[in-house]
């Protein structure tokens, strides 16, 4: 029988698949941070249970760390506990962890690539929902619950329902600025966040092999956005490139076995889709967000829209409460919308060509007057690389803030967060209400588009700059 | 956890559709290491007004409501992050058990491991018990597991599909992890056969 990459991975990490209980997965690689993890400790630590396989693990601090004055005790005391409750939970268990002072440290899904953790054909999870991120190697990567993550230290597998399988084609090339980023609004914008409900997708297409590893990354983090279980692309020269060398990377002495195997993974010639979706990248124009859902998006040329642009009454109704939680009339030019605050960073654009390409665009420019403007790089390793490359400098003289790695503002839980009314061009996944602060208004963008909006005050096309 | 038995409760309703995990529980309350005390922080930034008092506008706030242990809500409940927070707030609340027609797959998962049931129907079912909650707030509905039946006093009762597997788990309250352990020796022997297929991910 022809199979998907998903089948793949599936039928080789399945354990037990017996009548009358969920099939039981294999889990390779389990990725942690300080949030979504004491809880599960704590589990363990209540039924006299073990760690099964420390090696498998790799752990970090991200959400609620502070991204300037990293030498001072964290403010918040609930924070600085959470974050010695993880190190203790690590030291426990003999667990890697990179904590905050750890030359390592950073956004757990920009760090693990780094270190080669994940490779293709892998069964990875993590409590969070962004895993997704490593679909990218063409690794089954997905976000799990607290309990879950107990369950998979227990007993390194998972009770899994097996999911549907969804093909998004994207075909043609992308035009100049538009990106992995952009992709991805257009996909949520398309099929809607429940979309992938109950799916795993599988990017193909030319545009698809054409984005580099990062790209990628940046695509199926936000897989989840479409409500996708995970996202996937398949494995390439491009990924055994990146991997080659990389500290968790597979040795010389095991390469080749393990380079035959990861070209077996990629889904068979005329294996058959649930559901299949197909885009043209040239008709990808940079998109923003204008609500509080990641499918209320449009291109840079685009216009707010006016709920009864929308025939379905659900739709209606969100858009209608959108403006009025995004202080948005109807029919505004999308490049008319002023901005307060830019942010750069977070697990789907903290990499290091994100800063290249902001870099690009900020460079011999100034931050417009009454915003601010924050580069938050995923790890202290894109940290470094930018400062070698000198993009520190070129955003520091263009008046951004150059910060110390973490979620930052994505999720607004370290301190760094708007205020109430303020609005954003966001490089990060979401933009529900209140997500990067109570009443702040949250507008998704690539880096380019934020860069542009920071010295311009407001949205441009960066097509026409 | 507790077996899950038939119940009858205030059915509280939600008509809002894609209600993320961020505002059933915002992020500033993600910080504590403990699963307990989340209830009272639950759907925070709608419920209470920027001084702390309850904001009356909200839903859940309507005497009618209170109490209630079933919450029927719009299409794609708990899309967004994976915290298991979510359910914590929900349960700790109060609520057993949730209507919607569709949620968010990890939101999903996560109800059944900390004793919700998660009901899905169709649209039109959806329609039909909104429409009796808001005809007469504070109107109770019979949920019984078992045999799979939603009772109200109307008469738009149906049966639900459920997944065996954790019906079964909601109905014992079982440990999920005890019953996977279970297979320890089928585990151990997928791990010895993976060294061989796969030396380097052990290396």
């Amino acid at each position: 029988m022809k199979k998907t990459m998903y089948e793949k991975i599936w039928d080789s990490h399945l354990v037990v698949d017996a009548a009358g209980q969920a099939p039981l997965l294999y889990v390779d690689r389990h990725l942690m941070h300080e949030v979504t993890s004491p809880q599960a400790f704590e589990g363990l630590r209540l039924s006299s249970r073990k760690v099964r396989n420390p090696h498998s693990i790799l752990a970090t601090m991200d959400h609620c760390v502070p991204t300037k004055n990293r030498d001072q005790p964290i403010a918040d005391p609930i924070a600085r506990k959470q974050i010695e409750t993880m190190a203790e939970n690590c030291l426990e268990n003999g667990l890697n962890l990179y904590d905050m002072k750890n030359p390592n440290n950073g956004v757990i899904h920009v760090v693990v690539p780094e270190h080669g953790f994940v490779h293709p054909g892998m069964v990875v999870v993590c409590g969070d929902s962004h895993t997704a991120t490593h679909g990218a190697f063409g690794a089954l990567a997905f976000g799990i619950g607290t309990s879950e993550v107990e369950h998979v230290m227990a007993t390194q597998t998972l009770p899994q329902q097996k999911s549907k399988t969804m093909q998004v084609v994207v075909n043609g090339a992308l035009s100049k600025y538009a990106s992995a980023k952009d992709i991805a609004l257009a996909i949520t914008g398309k099929i809607g966040t429940a979309g992938g409900t109950g799916h795993v997708i599988e990017y193909t297409g030319e545009a698809i092999r054409d984005l580099s590893m990062e790209g990628r990354m940046t695509l199926c983090n936000m897989a989840i956005e479409a409500g996708a279980r995970a996202g996937l692309v398949a494995p390439d020269e491009k990924t055994y490139e990146y991997l080659k060398g990389r500290e968790f990377a597979p040795s010389a002495q095991h390469w080749d076995q393990a380079l035959a195997y990861w070209k077996s993974l990629p889904s068979d010639d005329g294996a058959v889709f649930d559901t299949t979706i197909t885009l043209d990248a040239s008709d990808i124009a940079p998109q923003v967000s204008w609500g509080t859902s990641p499918e209320q998006v449009v291109g840079v040329d685009g216009l707010v829209p006016a709920p009864e642009s929308f025939a379905d009454e659900i739709k209606r109704k969100a858009c209608e409460g959108a403006l009025a939680y995004m202080g948005l009339t109807a029919n505004t030019k999308i490049t008319d919308i002023a901005i307060d605050l830019v942010f750069i960073g977070s697990c789907t654009n903290g990499r290091i060509e994100d800063f290249r390409i902001a870099a690009e665009v900020a460079k011999g420019t100034k931050v417009a007057e009454g915003v601010t403007a924050i580069a938050v790089p995923g790890s202290y390793h894109v940290k470094q690389q930018a400062e070698d490359e000198g993009l520190d400098k070129i955003f520091i003289e263009a008046g951004w803030e150059w910060r110390d790695p973490g979620c930052s503002m994505c999720l607004a839980m370290n301190g760094d967060e708007l205020t109430k009314g303020q609005r954003s061009a966001s490089t990060s996944n979401r933009n529900f209400e209140g997500r990067q602060g109570k009443g702040g208004r949250t507008h998704l963008v690539s880096p380019a588009m934020a860069a542009a909006a920071a010295s311009a005050g407001h949205f441009v096309d960066i097509r026409k700059l | 956890m507790e077996p899950y038995k038939k119940h009858e409760s205030i059915a509280a309703l939600m008509d809002r559709s894609n209600v993320d995990t961020d505002q059933i529980i915002p992020k500033q309350f993600l910080k504590k290491v403990e699963r307990s005390g989340f209830g009272v922080h639950l759907f925070h930034d709608w419920r209470f007004n920027d001084d702390g008092s309850d904001n009356a506008e909200f839903e859940l706030n309507k005497p009618a409501f209170k109490g209630a242990k079933i919450l029927v809500a719009g299409d794609n409940f708990g899309c967004g992050s994976s915290r298991e927070h979510a359910p914590w707030a929900i349960a700790d609340y109060g609520f057993n058990a949730i209507i919607s027609t569709s949620y968010a797959d990890i939101f999903y998962n996560n109800c059944f491991k900390n004793g919700i049931l998660a009901i899905k129907v169709n649209k039109d079912q959806l329609d039909k018990l909104m429409a009796e909650i808001s005809a007469n707030e504070g109107v109770r509905f019979v949920i019984e597991l078992e045999n799979q039946q939603v009772i109200t006093p109307a008469g738009n009762g149906f049966s639900f599909e459920i997944d065996p597997f954790r019906k079964g788990n909601l109905l014992s309250g079982l440990d999920d992890i005890g019953l996977t352990l279970k297979h320890e020796a089928k585990i151990t022997e997928y791990e010895l056969q993976h060294k061989q297929d796969y030396p380097w991910l052990w290396a």
